[in-house]
């Protein structure tokens, strides 16, 4: 069966490896991708379509290129990169563009994959150690991330319940680390001195980035609706994380607000959202083994990911930027996927923009 | 669709830097405190078992005590004892109250204590086979004045019951003498609780004799603790409810085991200093 797969936010590190995933394969016939940047990594086939943050012109490209499969990456986590409104539009609004787009009349989608975190559970002490897929969060969740992820979530339910003949997958991401990525956990990771709270030591869990990419690829492979946890096996408390990563913790007031760390953060310090620093106190562990049930098999630990994010990190300090360094050239681009000179650029039909 | 072929990457060999497991439990932590509480345990509360060999060696079991001692003094004499003369851990379940505090949180968490949500119960029971204690009582159990020693309060709402019966495991009751003349409760400040957010703030008359440091001193009571006969369900382990008057019945039951129990100690116990 060959697919044409639909890819948001591939100017991001998820939507970029995972178009660049199936481009290795063959039953992949035409792979879109969209964003509002251009994207970071090397692409052969992928057709790069500029949109705005909200996917206004969604619908239009969905009916253009008759895509059987959306991999819906574009959901910002991490606060501290943008605004609340920003965040709003790009996860609320995209999301409820995207699924309109996907469910008007006609539509050819036949398999969805939206990628959400563990955020959704929220963090509080009433909390189990372990957040099965079924689990609500203890009390209502209020930080600005939390709240717009689990409107994604109401929309993903809604299109999966008005649309029972679309395989939806839902996947629910722990704390992603590994060599590429960056989030409001590995910048703090990286500082000279990682801060913690004093008088708490949560544990943490965590997933690497090979295993979230292997993870999206694989619930696409198997048509396997539903929600699902992608996190690594075991649970790391903080301390130990830093001792892992070679650092000392630094503690902050075990009454430490946003608000207090508003100086260190003006100061380009450290910048901890508010849903961190309540995960600093409580941690979040969730069961990773309906993933596991379906036939997935992680590669990495929670710790075997934190040692690999550190020896990643000790590379980069030595060597610089040792991944190669891409910059998206359109023209180029153009020339190479579309002019009859490359040899190889045999006119296929189903390659064609229509 | 196929996954591409990559090449396997070389992973790292799994080093941890702690013995803290998946509850927080650190069994190096928890021997350091075994070998700081064991003259507590023997010399000043001279705890005494009786029916300690009713506990399984392996397999999971829900121990159910009293709960008494402004400061409950039963939890760790209980852990300690079962530890020892078991060599199996014990994990506590409390209040997720202890969680919100800091030091003390990380240090009951570090010694085996678990916040009590029934998830955690029944992975901790079900899946893992630990043995898991739990006071019934809750809060109203240490709360209580000295006046009304030994009446047990509400057992909750029955959910340790039910806990036991969905990860179908014993429940083990276990009565407790000493606990509360260990650290009387002779008052109780409920609204300056309140206004502090602790659960409860009672004035202890350990804190009469010894002031400041009566927050922490217990009388050396002589701890006496009875293990009664396993209880089974014959229930089918797994489902999500059980018949809410077959679960009140048997908390009812348990109840009655231990404050029987409780009652058959007292007339047999000559002195609270000496047993």
């Amino acid at each position: 069966m060959s697919r044409r797969v639909l890819v948001t936010g591939l100017g991001t590190f998820w939507g970029g490896r995972v178009a660049q995933a199936l481009e290795a394969d063959p039953t992949v016939d035409v792979i879109v991708g969209l964003d509002t940047t251009e994207p970071t990594v090397e692409l052969e086939r992928t057709e790069y379509v500029r949109v705005d943050a909200n996917y206004s012109i969604l619908s239009r490209i969905v009916k253009a290129t008759a895509v059987d499969t959306i991999v819906h990456t574009f959901l910002v986590m991490d606060p501290t990169q943008i605004t609340a409104r920003a965040m709003h539009e790009i996860n609320v609004i995209g999301t409820m563009n995207l699924f309109a787009a996907a469910s008007a009349a006609g539509s050819t989608v036949r398999n969805v994959v939206v990628k959400s975190a563990t955020l959704v559970y929220g963090c509080t002490p009433q909390d189990p150690t372990w957040f099965r897929e079924d689990a609500v969060p203890s009390e209502p969740l209020h930080s600005p991330v939390e709240r717009s992820l689990d409107q994604v979530e109401a929309y993903v339910r809604d299109f999966a319940e008005d649309n029972p003949h679309v395989n939806v997958s839902l996947l629910r991401f722990a704390n992603v680390i590994g060599q590429e990525i960056v989030t409001p956990l590995t910048r703090a990771l990286q500082l000279p001195m990682v801060p913690s709270i004093l008088g708490f030591d949560p544990r943490f869990q965590f997933v690497h980035e090979d295993d979230v990419i292997r993870s999206i690829l694989y619930v696409l492979g198997h048509n396997l609706p539903g929600i699902y946890n992608v996190a690594g096996d075991g649970l790391l408390p903080w301390s130990e994380v830093a001792r892992i990563c070679g650092k000392r913790t630094f503690p902050l007031p075990p009454f430490v607000s946003p608000l207090m760390l508003l100086p260190a953060r003006l100061a380009g310090l450290v910048d901890l959202p508010e849903e961190y620093l309540t995960l600093l106190r409580y941690g979040r562990g969730v069961d990773n083994r309906r993933l596991q049930r379906a036939g997935f098999d992680y590669r990495y630990t929670s710790a075997q990911a934190v040692r690999a994010f550190v020896e990643a990190s000790r590379l980069r300090q030595t060597v610089g930027d040792h991944l190669p360094s891409y910059r998206y050239e359109r023209d180029v681009e153009q020339f190479f996927r579309h002019s009859p000179a490359v040899i190889g650029n045999t006119p296929n039909p189903a390659e064609e923009p229509r | 669709m196929h996954v591409r072929a990559e090449p396997e990457p070389e992973i790292p060999e799994e080093l941890r830097q702690s013995d803290v497991d998946e509850w927080g439990r650190s069994e190096q932590m928890r021997s350091l405190a075994r070998r700081v509480y064991d003259p507590v345990y023997k010399h000043w509360f001279r705890a005494e078992w009786e029916g300690l060999d009713k506990i399984p060696t392996e397999g999971g079991a829900l121990l159910v005590a009293n709960h008494a001692g402004a400061i409950p003094s039963d939890a760790p004499v209980i852990m300690h004892g079962i530890e020892t003369e078991l060599g199996r851990p014990v994990y506590g379940l409390a209040d997720y109250f202890f969680r919100k505090a800091p030091v003390l949180g990380t240090m009951w968490s570090r010694l085996g204590g678990v916040a009590a949500h029934p998830d955690n119960a029944e992975r901790l029971l079900r899946e893992q086979q630990q043995l898991v204690l739990v006071f019934p009582e809750g809060t109203k159990g240490p709360s209580k004045r000295y006046s009304e020693r030994y009446h047990l309060r509400r057992f909750g709402r029955g959910g340790f019951v039910e806990i036991a019966m969905r990860a179908g495991v014993p429940v083990i009751p276990i009565a407790v003498v000493g606990a509360e003349e260990s650290m009387p409760v002779v008052a109780r400040l409920p609204n300056v609780a309140r206004a502090v957010g602790l659960p409860y703030l009672p004035i202890t008359a350990n804190m009469l004799a010894l002031g400041p440091l009566g927050v922490a001193g217990y009388f050396p009571a002589k701890f006496k603790l009875r293990v009664l006969d396993p209880v089974n369900f014959d229930t089918e382990p797994g489902r999500e409810r059980y018949s809410r008057s077959r679960v009140m019945d048997e908390s009812e039951n348990i109840r009655n085991l231990i404050q029987q129990a409780l009652f058959d100690m007292l007339k047999k116990r000559r002195s609270v200093w000496f047993g």
